[in-house]
């Protein structure tokens, strides 16, 4: 079967971002970017699933500006077969991305879409469960385990309370948790492989898909500064503060 | 202006991440309806409905909201959702995981994890592990909001009057089925709830280590929570996770051991009142922001500040 799975490209985990002047944004200039972790987990399932005889193929399609072709070819690198990336320079909210990713379905008729369960970014959670709605899919979110059984998916999902394990009909959407696995790392002959592999691009028009945002960002701001308390030396003196300065216990 | 309230809840009681969305609606402004979908929920719907502040609680009581598996409630959210101005949800996992269905079944946007009302149509949410707070417009004429409990005081569960009326709608989409449920019991505060939190690291070493956590939490009524690094060693389950990932708390006080202070950690605790680091690296980010740290050996400042509660 065919898998296609969704990667962003956004901030790299270990960036702290500050926030411009003028609260137009984040500043991102000569900033690190890299393959949205919980997406890095999506492509690692998808060649598991692949090297487990399930999946045949792997389509890794990306939205965004053209540096998502770096993206990418992280992901054909790390064992993805083929890439599209859908090309716009629009900052396209989760309902336009599932809009896409559905028009991509159409094309490519896939039996699992992996997404990861959230953007480190923009901290949504939405897409993979915008594109079940659309798509008229089941969704497994927050996996943090999956089974493919014949024509059913079964998948563990990280609740609030513990796991909950779901059976859901085929083609279905999943979004990874961070425990679903732990990715490889792309190896040097790979990312030299990669570059020969095929990577389409479309436009979201050519999809005959409209993204433009129904929400407007209006101003960033930095959050309320917590500044640094003091040190105590001791554990009594530590019981001591908390009762008496804080009043806390 | 109508708003619909998703009540959070496990067939038999209110999870109070609730009474933080309604005081939400509250500062939207307008007539507040709840939804109580589940199954056998009776007793969730008459507790719904003595929140304060709420004018109906509709029940959609069904075998197929059992489990309120996101396939069928986001049918249902969004056939009653056509009514109101904006439809609201915890940010809950039964929320996240249903709620941006309903969303795009209405073909409009999610706002989530608001943190701020600033009008009907304008909210906060923390992006980039909350250190960038956005302020967001929505255009759609209905918006679908999720809402960060730590940003909201509870509304109270007591003195409201609510209407309840039965929905008779049973939205079944049939191509999910539920399994079974591993739920962690635990006779501990529930961790977004708890006013007193101690959370552990990959400092703790292993599970076993936890117990000495535990005896703390039983002193001061807390619950326990950990790290990233903590869940994913096995040292303990995946609800304990707290961060940009995880659960959010903002509880009078957090304790932190053995907890280095990544951006993803203290995204999700960084808005407790007091904070306190036990780390035995002076140098540890936590005590950048923790209002009294302690450079110590875990292992023995640890059983010393039991012994001393
Ligand atoms: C996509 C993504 C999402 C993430 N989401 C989350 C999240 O939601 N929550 C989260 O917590 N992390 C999250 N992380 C992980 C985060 O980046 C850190 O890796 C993690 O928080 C580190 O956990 P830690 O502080 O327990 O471990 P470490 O960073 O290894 O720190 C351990 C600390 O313990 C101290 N220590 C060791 N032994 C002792 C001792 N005997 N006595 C006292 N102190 C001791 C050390 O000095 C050290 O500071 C995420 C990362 C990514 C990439
Ligand atoms: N621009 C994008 N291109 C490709 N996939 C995306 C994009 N934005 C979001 N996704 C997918 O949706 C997941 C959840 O993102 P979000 O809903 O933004 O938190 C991501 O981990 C990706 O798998």
């Amino acid at each position: 079967m065919k898998v296609l799975i969704a990667v962003k490209r956004v901030v790299d985990a270990n960036v702290k971002v500050n926030v411009l002047a003028d609260n137009s944004g984040v500043d991102l200039n000569n900033v690190k970017m890299a393959i949205n972790p919980f997406c890095e987990i999506a492509v690692e399932e998808a060649i598991r699933l692949k090297e487990k005889g399930v999946a045949t193929e792997i389509v890794a399609v990306c939205i965004g500006p053209k540096t998502g072709q770096e993206t990418l070819r992280t992901a054909l690198a790390l064992g993805a077969d083929r890439a599209i990336l859908v090309e716009t320079d629009t900052q396209v909210d989760p309902l336009g991305i599932a809009k896409v990713l559905k028009a991509v379905c159409d094309k490519e008729e896939p039996q699992i879409v992996i997404t990861g369960k959230q953007s480190i970014d923009s901290d949504n959670n939405q897409t993979g469960q915008m594109l079940a709605a659309l798509a008229g899919y089941a969704q497994g979110t927050f996996a943090s385990e999956i089974t493919v059984d014949g024509d059913k998916l079964t998948v563990v999902r990280e609740i609030d309370g513990g796991l909950q394990t779901v059976a859901l009909n085929l083609p279905a959407v999943v979004s990874t948790d961070l425990r679903l696995n732990e990715p490889r790392y792309a190896s040097l002959p790979n990312i030299m492989k990669a570059k020969k592999k095929p990577l389409d691009v479309l436009t979201p028009e050519e999809l005959g898909v409209d993204v433009a945002p129904r929400t407007t960002t209006l101003k960033v701001e930095a959050p309320a500064q917590r500044s640094a308390g003091i040190k105590v030396e001791s554990v009594d003196e530590l019981v001591d503060k908390l009762k008496n300065e804080a009043r806390v216990i | 202006m109508g708003i619909l309230v998703y009540v959070d809840h496990d067939n038999a009681s209110v999870n109070p991440a609730t009474l933080s969305t309604v005081t939400a609606a509250k500062e939207i402004g307008g007539d507040i309806d709840l939804l109580v979908a589940g199954s056998d929920c009776g007793a969730v719907a008459e507790a719904a409905a003595k929140i304060e502040g709420v004018a109906k609680v509709l029940v959609a009581d069904n075998a197929v909201y059992a489990n309120q598996l996101a396939e069928n409630v986001s049918l249902l959210v969004a056939d009653l959702g056509k009514g109101y101005t904006h439809i609201l949800g915890s940010n809950t996992v039964i929320a996240k995981n249903f709620l941006p269905r309903a969303a795009a079944l209405l073909d409009v946007a999610q706002i989530s994890e608001i943190i701020a009302v600033d009008s009907a149509d304008t909210f906060k949410r923390p992006v980039y592990a909350g250190n960038a707070i956005a302020t967001v417009q929505s255009a759609d004429a209905i918006k679908v909001i999720t809402v960060r409990g730590t940003g909201f005081d509870a509304a109270s569960a007591e003195g409201g009057s609510a209407s309840v009326e039965a929905v008779d709608a049973a939205h079944d989409a049939g191509v999910s089925a539920f399994v079974s449920e591993e739920i962690v019991k635990s006779e501990r505060p529930e961790l977004t709830a708890a006013s007193v939190v101690i959370s552990g690291g990959r400092g703790m070493q292993n599970g076993e280590n936890f117990a000495m956590l535990e005896k703390v939490a039983d002193k001061l009524g807390a619950a326990v929570g950990a790290s990233r690094a903590a869940v994913d060693a096995g040292f303990v389950p995946n609800d304990m996770q707290v961060g940009q990932t995880g659960k959010i708390v903002a509880p009078d006080l957090y304790i932190a051991v053995g907890i280095s202070g990544a951006i993803q950690h203290l995204a999700g605790m960084k808005d407790s009142k007091v904070i306190v680091a036990i780390n035995k690296d002076e140098e540890a980010p936590i005590f950048q922001i923790a209002d009294y740290g302690l450079v110590a050996d875990l292992f023995e400042a640890v059983p010393e500040f039991e012994s001393k509660l």
